[in-house]
């Protein structure tokens, strides 16, 4: 997939590496201790690529299947690269009684993808969760990891005008 | 450290706590923050070191306050008067504060929060006790306010069975949503045998609506790893977990820390505060799957799986982490522990209503004036939660319904405003206690639109293991977005009721089983809106778009137009 701008570099000379292995080694390669090593994994490298995940089964002596099953079945880890910023809109029952669903789309509008999806420049990551835990700020969103909110479809689209005006710009 | 140092700690700490001529708390929740608590906190303390950072002056951080939609928040603590709460905090108001107070003159009266402010005089705090009032990364401020207190008197008087004998006398249920006597289970992983034994506190918060759990973790996490070190001590575990969600970072890492700096204390680790026990805890990340907040799944995902539930029995007290038994429990219970050793069971006992003993926390969101976290006891009416200490609804709405227990519960409609909250209650109105959260909708929000809402929820986090819930959910769902969009008939309505029971029978886990409850409440409460959906093809609230037609109307509609198209004008 030509997303997976790092496989180009062979993953045994990538100096990210050696923060997993680490972790291997300090988790003493038990193969229960796969989801931590998932979570330092997708930290140093961002995503997990294929051939990560199977370094990953060949270190903890797990079958790749199941690393592979492991890591599509929960909703943190992410098989492609994420945007440079990420904006993450909660859709939370808080948030959604309080019309988080007005402010997705003004937002996909304006940034012209879906949830899910990031721009065709890697600036920007779109997403939604489940809920974030600060109901008391319904709606709310969160920028990096800076958390937004009460909003309005136009302040969110304003919290993101920063990120997009540069490529914008350039364009 | 042992049960002498503790005490003597305690005293130092609290002697100079009462030494301040002045303690400003700012509230550093997430909420306060994201109004801008740090800028407040800098400036206080700017000026703090401005004076010279003099002995009797106190600025500390704290976790939650309580009333997060008025963030950020101050309370100032003098001696000898009683504490006062300013809410919309700048830093320029809370500098004034600082010097009017310094110079002892009045202090500014401007979002200074009233004396009697039912939100904060209506509750009583026995888990929340030291939320908000105490750096959550100081351990000294824990053991001030009583902290580890418990676990010495637990470890130094009493034997493990006394421990179990004393959370049974106590009343307290599981707080996670189920309800099952914490005290019976605790006996029961007691008397289980098998090489080792663990302990397991849940922290995956899944229910979108609820940060309470959130809030205990971050706010006062001594707390958490108090109660589950008795509970390991009462069961004879040597190893404790807790599986914070991958979604709470801040909760992981105060835990984190809590854990180094109470095992560098002899708090945990081998020998705990000099008695023969040992035990340690380790923190598990979730990766977001809310199916994890089920027990067997949860122990699965600790264990490096994918989390999906299994059939039970066996149940964990038997067979859990590693086939050995294992004591799981949600944080929010094993917060409740040092409450009840440090009043006494009985005293706990003494709050609550019915089979529903001492408090619960309460994220109350939603459509009310004062959003925020809350503990009261069990057994007060759901009136009193929105209009009292919710300061009723925003913006002159009237109230529709109160929806608790997320995607497994249901909406408590206006004519059940009356009814006590407790877990028997709220089951017999159709809903459940759940984890906590409580959201109140006004009249502008549609009751199908909210269930399919928590349809989608379920679709999406369903693991696939069993097939009622795989599939119904699907369908469910397909149904709920028909009757949203006006495409519905009668008929249809009969299937969702058939397939909710259908559903909630045959489920492999809780997930699956309690899917269907949002529909069945509102079904039961809402009954009307449902009917106007798909006969009147209106949405009453006007949240759907009902732009498309059923069946029979797009049949006629066909009809119609062929009718037209007849050059001898006949009819069909």
């Amino acid at each position: 997939m030509p997303e997976h701008a790092c496989e180009h570099i062979p993953l045994a000379d990538d100096p990210r590496l050696k923060l997993v292995d680490r972790a291997l080694k300090r988790l003493q390669y038990q193969p229960d201790a796969l989801i931590e090593v998932l979570h330092t994994a997708q930290e140093a490298f961002g995503y997990l690529s294929r051939d990560l995940l199977a370094h990953v089964a060949a270190q903890l002596k797990l079958p790749e299947s199941q690393v592979f099953g492991v890591a599509t079945f929960y909703h943190f880890f992410t098989l492609r690269p994420k945007g440079e910023h990420s904006c993450i809109v909660c859709t939370g029952t808080a948030c959604y009684v309080k019309g988080a669903g007005e402010i997705l789309d003004k937002l996909e509008q304006a940034v012209g993808i879906k949830a899910g999806q990031t721009t065709a420049d890697g600036k920007l990551s779109l997403g939604t969760a489940r809920c974030l835990g600060n109901c008391s700020l319904a709606p709310m969103l969160t920028v990096d990891d800076a958390v937004y909110g009460p909003e309005t479809p136009d302040s969110a689209v304003a919290k993101l005008q920063g990120i997009l005006e540069v490529p914008d710009e350039q364009r | 450290m042992n049960r002498g140092e503790l005490a003597e700690l305690a005293e130092a700490t609290l002697q100079k706590q009462q030494a301040c001529r002045l303690r400003l708390l700012v509230c550093c929740g997430t909420p306060c923050v994201a109004a801008g608590a740090e800028a407040v906190v800098a400036a206080l303390r700017e000026q703090l070191t401005g004076l010279g950072n003099l002995a009797d002056l106190e600025l500390v951080s704290t976790g939650c306050q309580g009333p997060c939609s008025r963030g950020p928040l101050l309370t100032v603590l003098q001696p000898g008067q009683p504490e006062q709460v300013w809410e919309k905090v700048t830093p320029e108001l809370a500098c004034t504060v600082l010097n009017t107070a310094l110079q002892q003159q009045h202090l500014p009266e401007q979002n200074l929060l009233p004396q009697d402010w039912p939100f904060f005089n209506r509750q009583t705090r026995l888990v929340l006790a030291n939320s908000g009032r105490i750096d959550p990364e100081s351990l000294e401020q824990y053991i001030a306010r009583g902290g580890y207190e418990s676990l010495a008197q637990a470890l130094h008087e009493m034997t493990p069975d006394d421990v179990c004998d004393g959370v049974v006398q106590s009343g307290l249920r599981g707080r996670g949503g189920g309800g099952y006597p914490t005290g019976l289970k605790w006996q029961l992983v007691r008397k289980s045998s098998g090489s080792r034994k663990f302990v397991v506190a849940n922290g995956d918060e899944g229910d979108p609506g609820a940060y309470m759990d959130r809030s205990l973790m971050e706010s006062d996490p001594h707390r958490i790893l108090e109660g589950i070190a008795i509970a390991g001590y009462a069961i004879g575990a040597d190893q404790g977990y807790i599986y914070v969600r991958g979604e709470y970072p801040v909760a992981a890492q105060r835990l984190r820390k809590a854990i180094k700096d109470a095992e560098r204390a002899g708090l945990l680790g081998s020998r705990v505060l000099d008695s023969s026990f040992s035990f340690r805890i380790d923190i598990r990340i979730g990766a977001g799957a809310f199916v994890c907040g089920e027990e067997t799944a949860l122990l699965g995902s600790i264990m490096g799986r994918r989390g999906q539930p299994r059939i039970r029995p066996p149940y964990p007290a038997e067979a859990g982490l590693w086939g050995c038994p294992t004591l799981i429990n949600n944080v929010e219970t094993f917060g409740n522990i040092p409450s009840i050793f440090s009043i006494g069971p009985q005293a706990f006992s003494a709050y609550g209503n019915g089979k529903s003993r001492g408090t619960k926390v309460f994220a109350l969101c939603g459509e009310v004036v004062n959003n925020g976290l809350i503990e009261v006891p069990m057994g007060i009416p759901l009136r009193e939660i929105v209009y009292e200490i919710g300061g009723g609804l925003a913006n002159g709405a009237t109230f529709k319904a109160a929806q608790t227990g997320g995607p497994s519960g249901g909406c408590i409609p206006a004519e059940k405003l009356d009814t006590p909250v407790d877990y028997e209650n709220l089951q017999a109105l159709g809903s459940i206690m759940g984890s906590g959260g409580l959201i109140v909708m006004g009249e502008q929000s549609c009751m199908v639109d909210v269930a399919r809402f928590f349809m989608e929820f379920c679709l999406d986090e369903s693991c696939g293991k069993c097939v009622p819930c795989r599939t119904g959910t699907v369908e469910i769902y397909r149904l709920l977005s028909r009757i949203c969009n006006g495409s519905a008939s009668q008929r249809d309505l009969q299937t969702l009721e058939q397939l909710c029971v259908m559903m909630k029978d045959t489920s492999l886990c809780g997930l699956g089983a309690a899917a269907p409850n949002p529909v069945l409440s509102t079904l039961r409460w809402f009954r009307q809106e449902y009917e106007a959906h798909v006969k009147d093809r209106r949405c009453p609230a006007g949240v759907c778009s009902m732009n498309e037609l059923p069946l029979h109307l797009l049949g006629e509609q066909l009809l119609q137009r062929i009718s037209a198209l007849r050059c001898d004008g006949e009819e069909y």
